[in-house]
C-alpha cells in the first residue's frame, strides 16, 4: 500500500496520465480514419452490381481478407520498419496510426459488410422499384438501417482497437504502457502498482465502451 | 526472397512451430477455463454468476500485452515463480482468450431453448448431467464458427510471444530482418507464414457459417 501511495506521486501520476493522453490520441484518430476506411471498404465489397463492381468486390474481399488475417503487431514493425525502406519517413506516432488503420479497417470492413447483409434484400429492391439508383438506395435506405445494427459490434472493435495500442510500445510509441515502464524501471518496487495503474486505466475505459456496446445490443430491435 | 526463405530455413520453421504449439497449447488452455467460467455464468447461483461476470469483463477489458508482462516481469520479480518467455506468453494468452472464449461458449448456452433444461430437469437429471449431457452438447453446436474465429485471433495474438523473447514466428521474423537487412522481404515471409495458419481456418468459418445460417 505504502508502495501504491509512491508510485502514484503526482509527478509519476502525471507523467501516467501523458501516456493515456498519447493512447486516447491514438486510438481516436485510428477509430475516425479506420471506420472511414472500413464503411468504404465494406461497401465496395458487398456491393456486385455489374460486371467492374464485382472485380472490385473480389479485389477489396482478398486485400481485407489477407489484413485482417496477420497479426496487428506485423503490420506495426512493417509500417515502422518496413515504410522507410521504401523512403516514406514515418515516427513512432505515424506509424502507429497508419498500422492500427490499416488493420482495423479491414476488420471494420467485415463488421460493416455483415451489417449490410443482415438487412433485407427487399428495402434494397423496394428502393430500387421506387426509382432509386443503387447509391441512393444504399445511402438512404440500406445503410441507415444497416448502421444501427453494427454499432454493437463497431463499439466491440473500437474497443479491441483501444487495447491494441498498447502493442505500440514495442516501437516506443509514448503511450501508457510505455510510459509506466519508463517509471518502474528506475523503481522496481513501483512495478506492481504501475501494471496495477495501467489495467486500472485500460479497463475504465474499455470496461465502459463494452458496457455500453451490451446495453445497446439489448436494446436495438430488428 | 527465396534465398532469404532457404538461407535462414531453420530460424523460420521454429518460429513456425513454436507459433502453433504456443496457439494449440493456447486454445487447450482457454477453452476448458472459458467453457468453465460460461457454464459458472449461467447456473443459479447469483454468488457464482457474480465472480465469473467479474473475471470475464476484467480479462476482456485489459490489453493482452499487461496480462502477459504480469506472468512474465511481475511473478518472477516478487515469487520465485520462475517462466521463461514462452511459457509467460502462453499462460498469459491462455487467460486472455479464455474470457472471449467464455464469452462465447456463454451465448451458445443462452440460445439452447429453456425448455430443453426444463425436460431434461422433469425427466429426473440433476442440473449437471442436464449440463453435460442436453444443453453443452447443442451449444458447442451453435457456437463452432464463432469458436473458430476466437481461435484464429488466438493465432493472431501468438505474436505477443515476441515481446517475451518467446522465439515465435514474429520474434524469428524480427531476428532475420535486423540480421540480413532485408526488412519488407523478411516480414513479408512472416505474414505468408501467419496466413498459412489462419486463412484455411477463417475461409472454413466462413463457410460453417453459411452452412449453419
Amino acid at each position: 500500500m505504502q508502495n501504491l501511495a509512491n508510485a502514484l506521486s503526482w509527478t509519476n501520476l502525471h507523467f501516467l496520465l501523458q501516456g493515456f493522453w498519447v493512447t486516447i490520441e491514438v486510438s481516436v484518430i485510428s477509430i475516425i480514419l479506420s471506420f472511414i476506411f472500413g464503411l468504404i471498404l465494406g461497401v465496395l465489397r458487398y456491393t456486385r452490381v455489374d460486371e467492374t463492381t464485382t472485380v472490385i468486390s473480389r479485389v477489396v474481399g482478398v486485400i481485407v481478407d489477407i489484413l485482417r488475417n496477420l497479426p496487428l503487431l506485423l503490420i506495426i514493425f512493417f509500417s515502422y520498419f518496413g515504410l522507410p525502406v521504401m523512403g516514406i519517413r514515418v515516427d513512432a506516432f505515424q506509424a502507429s496510426v497508419i498500422a492500427m488503420v490499416v488493420f482495423e479497417s479491414a476488420m471494420i470492413a467485415e463488421v460493416v459488410r455483415s451489417g449490410i447483409n443482415s438487412v433485407d434484400p427487399g428495402q434494397m429492391e423496394g428502393a430500387r422499384s421506387n426509382g432509386m439508383t443503387y447509391v441512393q438506395a444504399m445511402v438512404h435506405v440500406v445503410m441507415p438501417q444497416a448502421l444501427t445494427r453494427m454499432i454493437p459490434a463497431l463499439l466491440s472493435q473500437f474497443v479491441s482497437l483501444i487495447k491494441d495500442t498498447s502493442l505500440a510500445t514495442i516501437i516506443v510509441l509514448p503511450e501508457l504502457l510505455y510510459h509506466a515502464e519508463i517509471i518502474y524501471n528506475q523503481n522496481t518496487n513501483y512495478m506492481i502498482p504501475m501494471y496495477l495503474t495501467v489495467a486500472v486505466m485500460y479497463f475504465i475505459i474499455c470496461f465502459v465502451l463494452s458496457t455500453f456496446a451490451n446495453y445497446l445490443s439489448k436494446r436495438i430491435k430488428y | 526472397m527465396f534465398n532469404l526463405l532457404s538461407e535462414n530455413w531453420s530460424t523460420f520453421l521454429l518460429g513456425f512451430w513454436n507459433t502453433i504449439l504456443c496457439s494449440v497449447i493456447a486454445l487447450f488452455f482457454s477453452l476448458v477455463i472459458g467453457s468453465g467460467f460460461a457454464i459458472l455464468e449461467t447456473v443459479p447461483s447469483k454468488f457464482w454468476r457474480g465472480v465469473a461476470k467479474v473475471y470475464v469483463e476484467i480479462f476482456r477489458n485489459i490489453p493482452l500485452l499487461v496480462v502477459t508482462m504480469v506472468f512474465y516481469l511481475v511473478l518472477p520479480t516478487y515469487t520465485p515463480l520462475k517462466l521463461t518467455g514462452f511459457q509467460a506468453g502462453t499462460i498469459g494468452l491462455s487467460i486472455y482468450s479464455s474470457a472471449f472464449i467464455a464469452e462465447t461458449v456463454r451465448s451458445g448456452i443462452n440460445s439452447v431453448g429453456e425448455g430443453q433444461m426444463e425436460g431434461a430437469r422433469s425427466n429426473g437429471m440433476t442440473y449437471w448431467q442436464a449440463m453435460r449431457y442436453v444443453i453443452l452438447p447443442q451449444a458447442f453446436k451453435i457456437v463452432i464458427p464463432a469458436l473458430g474465429n476466437q481461435f484464429v485471433n488466438l493465432i493472431k495474438n501468438s505474436s505477443i510471444l515476441a515481446f517475451v523473447a518467446g522465439f515465435d514466428l514474429m520474434y524469428q521474423g524480427d531476428i532475420v530482418a535486423s540480421n540480413t537487412f532485408q526488412t519488407i522481404p523478411s516480414y513479408v515471409l512472416v505474414g505468408i507464414f501467419y496466413l498459412i495458419l489462419t486463412l484455411p481456418m477463417s475461409y472454413y468459418m466462413q463457410y460453417l457459417e453459411k452452412k449453419t445460417a
